[in-house]
């Protein structure tokens, strides 16, 4: 087995389904043979505030905390939270997948602060020498299900090495079943091959 | 799927990924714990989660959420001394309440052993403080260990639950909410279940169980002392405490719980690694393990998180023993506060030892990012409420907040609520506040479960002493903040169905005649009735009821039904923005043009924004068919 060192930091708004995704790539790390720990940080955030999760993947960790600035890859679940991640935990040289939707934050929304543009997200990934993915909405049928859309564009480009499809199949297996498994695996498979 | 109520309960050893909460609950069953209370709060509720996964007919251990901590540790206790292992758990400031109660219990002698599992909040992540409660093991006498690991906290749990048993005293495990929540493969035993024990042992020979008078009191605290300083004495060759030798005769540093991993994360970083003493037993002090620690090293750190409670030990062991070690403590306020994340650990290294850890410069961000702190959910009723109390109050009127999700009430815009202390302070506060005050108003906030909780006691108070002031029960029918744990008033109890015990109903019971019960959806209803309160004199009542909505939604997505329509933006709309910036559900939003859009992934067409529009454009599409269930 290859010694892999991946510390994964996953953003998003309280609701979108976080603590399902960072399980799902825990237990998939784990199907793929390697060392893995992590934790949700969410406090009140249930609603609707800021929602976290480290995954880190590797003999390397002890804390299941990823320090400040140190993140190999940061998943968000929404632009402004592509951004909060970006700055706050993602390494220089590390990737930045996010899906491109926007929940106003609250400041936005009382027009407090001015909306947030993708390019600005670009422009500091590239000044950063970061790499960028931008996951562009899919339509789908619950919105709740934005989650599966960023894992099977993580995994059909194979983001963390080592880790495939048939891993994060299996961890799905392991969390969900009935209607809500068939619906979220139909949605990661038809994905993958569309892609 | 891979079922928590199987595994927790399967005979045969497993290998699983769980968090710390999941994890202490394999540890009660394969302990033998038979009784488990609770009053629910973060970082804590998950143990509550795992052992309600376990199907009732085959569940060993009996649980239920009592109506408050100090209630839930009595339980425990009463167990306990019928033989029965027993654990009670809760968060950090819910030790507060159980306070009166918990600090006997080092004086008793618990025949079936008692497990006290604390949830610790460091950086307050969802509690009013971050208080240490390290203080309390030594204020009541009771041995504390601490995790540092979801592996640690199952295999902890069970020694602590063997300490008790062994030694008729009551244990404390101390959590942290990163202990509570971190996730890791954990390796379990197998598990024989005993056969249930049903013969009643209580017995006062076992006691004495009365302590009062100074005739009874010294001696059980005698026997406390003496069991204390037993424990400690095993503590020195205890497996719990493990010792680290990188071979480092200069440095060493003395360290326990989330702050270890930390710890160890950072001198990944350093070739010059310091030994380490972990310690498992944080009260109380493995002394002579400590001593020799430090005349092992010539400068010793203490990395413990928030106060400097192993410190002021060492440091007074040091002095007692003679030992010249230079001991490096807290070096300023900053090292009292927060999270020991490994950044912190690392800038506190830093302070202590700079050339072990190179300078990590923090990086100046490009762009601004916006805070995005928890908010009340699109549909809550909370929301409505605020809304519509906040027309009738005179700016200059005090709000008065309490715990629960209606706390949120405090944020922009609605800024309802101005002073908050604890768990149902809120009578009690505003009463005070109402005292020589003839020229505001006061209103206290209140919430459902909270009223059951703590909040009687200053009603009662209102009452009796003729207070003059508004409480308004914001009832959701659900103990909401935590996770939709029931409560007295709500007609089940984890166990099956009860009977419903009604907050207007007590309230009638206690005499109190000016009471309205209102809607919280039926906003221009609650405005003038919060308006009238205000003129008349006394203690006045008003309840603001509406379910969860978060609640409502997850059941009806659960059972497959959609959601009704978003609610949409009419033509109508001449943008006064009252419902982005004054109702503010996150559902409105802005576009560039200046436009109001829903955001349909937010909306859960409850369409109560509906009469907060001046214009009448919100526009709301039931379906023909409504479903109500």
């Amino acid at each position: 087995m290859p010694e892999i060192k991946m510390d994964i930091y996953i953003i998003g708004v309280g609701g979108q389904g976080i603590g399902l995704l960072s399980e799902v790539i825990i237990r998939a790390a784990d199907y793929a043979g390697f060392p893995v720990r992590g934790t949700d940080t969410h406090g009140l955030a249930q609603r609707g505030g800021t929602v976290s999760s480290c995954v880190r993947i590797g003999s390397h960790a002890h804390s299941a905390l990823i320090r400040t600035g140190c993140a190999d890859m940061v998943i968000a679940l929404e632009k402004n939270e592509a951004l909060r991640g970006l700055n706050s935990h993602l390494r220089d040289g590390g990737t930045l997948i996010y899906y491109d939707t926007q929940w106003q934050p609250l400041l936005v929304r009382l027009k407090k602060e001015c909306l947030l543009k993708s390019e600005d997200i670009s422009s500091e990934c590239q000044c950063r020498n970061i790499l960028e993915y931008q996951i562009a909405p899919t339509k789908l049928s619950n919105p709740k299900m934005q989650n599966i859309a960023l894992l099977a564009s993580i995994a059909k480009h194979n983001k963390i090495l080592g880790i495939t499809p048939l891993h994060y199949e299996l961890a799905l297996n392991d969390l969900l079943e009935g209607n809500k498994l068939e619906n979220n695996l139909s949605l990661f498979r038809s994905l993958i091959a569309a892609l | 799927m891979k079922r928590l109520g199987d595994f927790l309960i399967s005979p045969h050893g497993s290998t699983e990924i769980v968090m710390g909460n999941t994890a202490i609950v394999r540890g009660m069953i394969e302990s033998g714990v038979r009784v488990v209370t609770s009053y629910p709060g973060s970082p804590t509720p998950e143990i509550a989660a795992a052992i309600t996964a376990i199907s009732k007919d085959k569940n060993p251990l009996y649980f239920e959420f009592s109506t408050n901590e100090k209630v839930a540790t009595e339980v425990a206790f009463g167990a306990s001394i019928n033989g029965h292992l027993s654990t009670v758990f809760f968060k950090s400031v819910g030790l507060n309440v159980a306070a009166d109660t918990f600090v006997q219990l080092g004086h008793m002698e618990v025949i079936g052993g008692m497990v006290i599992v604390i949830g610790d909040d460091p950086g307050a992540n969802s509690s009013q403080n971050e208080q240490d409660n390290r203080h309390y093991a030594r204020l009541a006498y009771v041995p504390m260990l601490e995790p540092s690991t979801p592996t640690e906290a199952y295999t902890m749990f069970k020694k602590a639950a063997q300490l008790s048993i062994e030694r008729y005293m009551p244990v404390i495990l101390r959590m942290t909410t990163h202990v509570c929540h971190a996730k890791e493969k954990v390796t379990f035993s197998s598990w024989t279940p005993l056969p249930l024990n049903h013969s009643s042992r209580f017995n006062v020979d076992n006691g004495p169980y009365i302590p009062l008078t100074t005739k009874l009191v010294l001696p059980l605290k005698r026997r406390a002392l003496e069991k204390l300083a037993q424990f400690a004495a095993d503590a020195d060759t205890s497996s719990l405490n493990t010792v680290i030798n990188n071979n480092n005769p200069l440095y060493g540093i003395i360290t326990m719980g989330a702050p270890f991993q930390s710890l160890q994360d950072v001198l990944e970083e350093t070739a010059l690694k310091p030994d380490i003493l972990k310690l498992g037993i944080i009260h109380p002090l493995p002394k002579q393990l400590v001593a020799d620690f430090l005349r092992q090293h010539k400068e010793v750190k203490i990395v413990e998180e928030l106060d400097d409670f192993i410190e002021q030990q060492v440091k007074a062991l040091a002095y007692d023993m003679d030992i010249s070690t230079k001991i490096i403590g807290k070096q300023d306020y900053e090292d009292w506060l927060n999270e020991y994340t490994p950044e912190k650990v690392s800038t506190i290294l830093q302070k202590t030892w700079p050339h072990l850890l190179a300078d990590k410069k923090p990086r100046i961000p490009l762009f601004h990012w916006s805070p995005r702190p928890a908010q009340l959910c699109p549909g809550c009723g909370h929301r409505s409420a605020f809304h519509a109390i906040k027309q009738a109050l005179d700016p200059n009127d005090i709000t008065v907040a309490d715990i629960g999700c209606h706390t949120l009430g405090i944020m922009e815009p609605y800024n309802m609520g101005q002073v908050l202390l604890c768990m149902g302070h809120s009578s009690g506060t505003a009463a005070g506040l109402s005292l020589f005050n003839n020229s505001r108003k006061v209103v206290a906030f209140l919430g459902d479960s909270t009223f059951f909780h703590a909040g009687l006691p200053g009603i009662i108070n209102a009452v009796f002493n003729h207070h003059n002031f508004t409480l308004i029960l914001l009832d959701n029918g659900t103990t909401a903040m935590t996770g939709h744990q029931s409560h007295p008033g709500v007609g089940y109890n984890v166990n099956g169905p009860t009977e419903k015990i009604t907050i207007r109903r007590v309230l009638d019971g206690i005499g109190i005649t000016n009471i309205r019960e209102i809607d919280a959806y039926a906003q221009a209803q609650l405005t003038e009735a919060v308006k009238a309160a205000l003129t008349e004199k006394g203690f006045k009542v008003i309840i603001a009821k509406h379910p969860c909505m978060l609640k409502a939604m997850r059941e009806r997505n659960a059972a497959g039904k959609p959601l009704p329509p978003s609610v949409e933006i009419t033509t109508d709309c001449n943008q006064n923005y009252t419902c982005v910036s004054a109702f503010a559900c996150p559902t409105f939003q802005h576009n560039d043009d200046g436009s109001i859009i829903v955001h349909k992934d937010l909306c859960i067409g409850d369409g109560s924004c509906k009469q907060t529009c001046p214009t009448k454009a919100i526009l709301h599409k039931r379906p023909k068919k409504e479903d109500n269930s």
